[in-house]
């Protein structure tokens, strides 16, 4: 118990940033090199490098295979990874349990397609407006909800879903219950429009993962993990519990608004079929299942989850049958999720770090 | 003495008819140790959750340094200087030691969302100035286990300590302790002794909730004791300890067993630490 008086300072600097560092998305990995695999494992995604060796694999997927449908399913993949690390701000690093993510994602689709269909804007520009659009919608949901408790949040976001869906199939501006088609993409850059669309996509995704990575780990993530695991002592710490909640709602829907746009211009046309309520549930899903709070977790969660229907196609009929038998038994074994987060300290004066 | 920093007048809650407090006035000076003693439910916790805003009180007024903070907001009331710990322990369990101290820094670490994000100089200047406060408030309060576990692994005193840190890092004017000692063992005691002196001697006034009375009767410098939500008595601690209301409060008057009690009471509390008699 007394040992020299630095150990601690020691500790704090050597223990690597176990819940941390990772920005990237995708479960590619160099091969480990020590025998033990857990050991191995740990040390591997607790590397600050996991996250640029991901990034890079994924903005290298087209050289490695460049069909149609790679690519295709790769975007899918990659805009959904954007919306669970989204969900993660809200639900895993705050604990707000939001049932109707879906929301925000469709208002992201729905201001750029209207924008670039009937107003002719180019897709880049509609993006102040997405980011403005969701902050304004988490503001409206969130004013009267957020003082409320998880139980009461949870129904009211999940009616919220609901209402933003009925409301695009009503609406004339929306193209009502047919949607909105022929959206543009953000340019071909002199590329096979799809993979110059998965390449916004991918730079999109990275940026954000690191940006939800870090909120994390400075002082308003911290207030949101405060949060999570006790208002009142946050409280009674001077930290404004409703600013703290508001913060995380708002930068969740910013997530959801630009993950939205990205699908617009990835699906060239947009529905209100497409924004319902499983959505939402599969993105809480992945978010759950990767380990919540965590977001290398959270990627591999939403990677898992996006991909594993498409891995299974061989099984034909059956395949959603036995992507539903995987989720229970994985939940049922390892319910704190794939790679749960983990208390730990990261390093000091990690200055010039990737991550 | 020193100048009034908290001053409580007719405060008053009530629950469905139970006036838990009951038009308690009372006052707090810089810099001093205050004990606030009772009988099991005589609104002690109840005037902290007041003080602190946790409870709306429903009427009276709670002045602060100057400034009124009656029913104003928790968060508001903390970052104006009042901090406080909790009778049963409310820490962060699944965040590390030195995350649960950094939560009393919050409202002093200068840092935005782009700060974060980008990874400013000022980002890591302001985490490394508040892992180093942290490490100076968990050396101050004896914290010795390994500051980057989880909190909750950590035995039960070293939890109390790291709570005392917290509650510290806000920087108060004004600590409140709820039932600091409880659950902890005889040498626990005496250093948490140690560390209330040693708080004292920071200039923060100091507010305690405490049964233990050898305790009270060491550190404190004044006595306020409540029964039924009403303040029955003010004064140091040799005039409470021999108040006729105070001890009819606890023990009930013409009651055999109490009167050991309070005998008992009375001879723990005998050896006045030196530094009380200094102050007084």
């Amino acid at each position: 118990m007394n040992d020299d008086s630095s150990a601690y300072v020691r500790a704090v600097e050597e223990r690597a940033p176990a819940n941390v560092a990772l920005a990237g998305k995708g479960v590619g990995s160099p091969k480990p090199r020590r025998a033990g695999l857990p050991v191995a494992l740990s040390g591997l995604l607790s590397s600050k490098w996991l996250g640029l060796v991901v990034a890079v694999l994924a903005l290298a997927l087209p050289y490695l295979n460049s069909s149609t449908y790679i690519i295709q399913i790769g975007t899918d993949a990659l805009i959904f990874v954007m919306l669970a690390v989204g969900l993660n701000i809200v639900v895993g690093f705050c604990g707000l349990l939001d049932l109707g993510y879906a929301a925000f994602f469709a208002i992201g689709a729905y201001a750029s397609g209207v924008l670039s269909t009937k107003c002719g804007w180019p897709m880049i520009a509609t993006l102040p407006v997405v980011v403005a659009a969701s902050v304004a919608g988490g503001l409206i949901i969130g004013g009267p909800t957020l003082r409320l408790r998880s139980d009461y949040l949870a129904i009211v976001t999940l009616g919220f879903g609901e209402i933003i869906r009925i409301t695009a199939n009503n609406l004339d501006f929306t193209g009502g219950p047919n949607g909105l088609y022929g959206i543009p993409d953000f340019g071909d850059f002199g590329l096979r429009s799809d993979v110059a669309v998965y390449w916004v996509t991918a730079a999109v995704v990275c940026v954000a993962v690191l940006f939800s990575s870090r909120l994390g780990r400075g002082r308003i993530g911290r207030a949101w993990r405060f949060v999570r695991d006790d208002e009142d002592a946050a409280e009674a710490m001077g930290i404004h519990t409703y600013k703290v909640k508001f913060a995380a709602y708002i930068a969740g829907a910013v997530f959801g608004g630009v993950a939205g746009m990205l699908f617009a211009a990835h699906q060239t046309a947009i529905s209100p079929p497409s924004f319902n309520f499983l959505w939402s549930a599969l993105i809480l899903m992945a978010v759950v299942l990767g380990g919540m709070g965590s977001t290398p977790g959270v990627v591999i969660g939403a990677l898992a989850i996006s991909l594993l229907p498409e891995l299974l196609r061989g099984a034909q009929n059956w395949r959603y049958l036995i992507f539903g038998l995987l989720l229970i038994v994985i939940m049922v074994f390892r319910p704190q999720g794939l790679l749960p987060a983990r208390a730990g300290e990261p390093k000091r004066r990690r200055r010039g770090g990737v991550a | 003495m020193s100048a009034v920093l908290l001053d409580v007048k007719d405060m008053a809650v009530s629950f469905g008819g139970v006036r838990a407090v009951d038009g308690l006035t009372f006052s707090v000076h810089e810099g001093e140790v205050l004990s606030v003693i009772g009988p099991n439910g005589a609104g002690k916790t109840s005037a902290f959750n007041c003080v602190t805003g946790f409870y709306k009180p429903t009427a009276g007024s709670v002045t602060f340094a100057g400034a009124d903070i009656t029913g104003k907001r928790p968060a508001v009331i903390a970052a104006s200087g009042i901090a406080r710990t909790f009778q049963n322990l409310r820490l962060f369990g699944d965040l590390t030691v030195l995350d649960n101290v950094r939560a009393g820094m919050h409202v002093r670490i200068r840092q935005n969302f782009l700060d974060a994000m980008l990874h400013t100089p000022r980002y890591w200047r302001s985490e490394d100035t508040a892992t180093d406060e942290a490490h100076k408030w968990l050396d101050f309060v004896g914290m010795e286990y390994d500051r980057t576990a989880q909190i909750r692994n950590l035995p039960y005193g070293e939890q109390r300590r790291v709570e005392i840190a917290r509650a510290l890092a806000r920087a108060p004017r004004m600590l409140l302790l709820d039932e600091p000692a409880a659950g902890l063992n005889h040498g626990e005691k005496a250093r948490l002794l140690d560390l209330l002196r040693r708080i004292a001697d920071l200039g923060i006034a100091v507010v305690l909730i405490e049964h233990d009375m050898g305790l009270v009767m060491k550190v404190s410098e004044r006595i306020v004791v409540l029964s039924y939500g009403k303040e029955i008595a003010d004064g140091t601690p040799t005039e409470i300890r021999t108040n006729p209301a105070v001890i009819e409060a606890y023990l009930g008057a013409e009651d055999e067993e109490a009167h050991a009690e309070a005998e008992r009471i009375a001879a723990e509390a005998k050896p006045a630490g030196p530094r009380t008699e200094t102050r007084q």
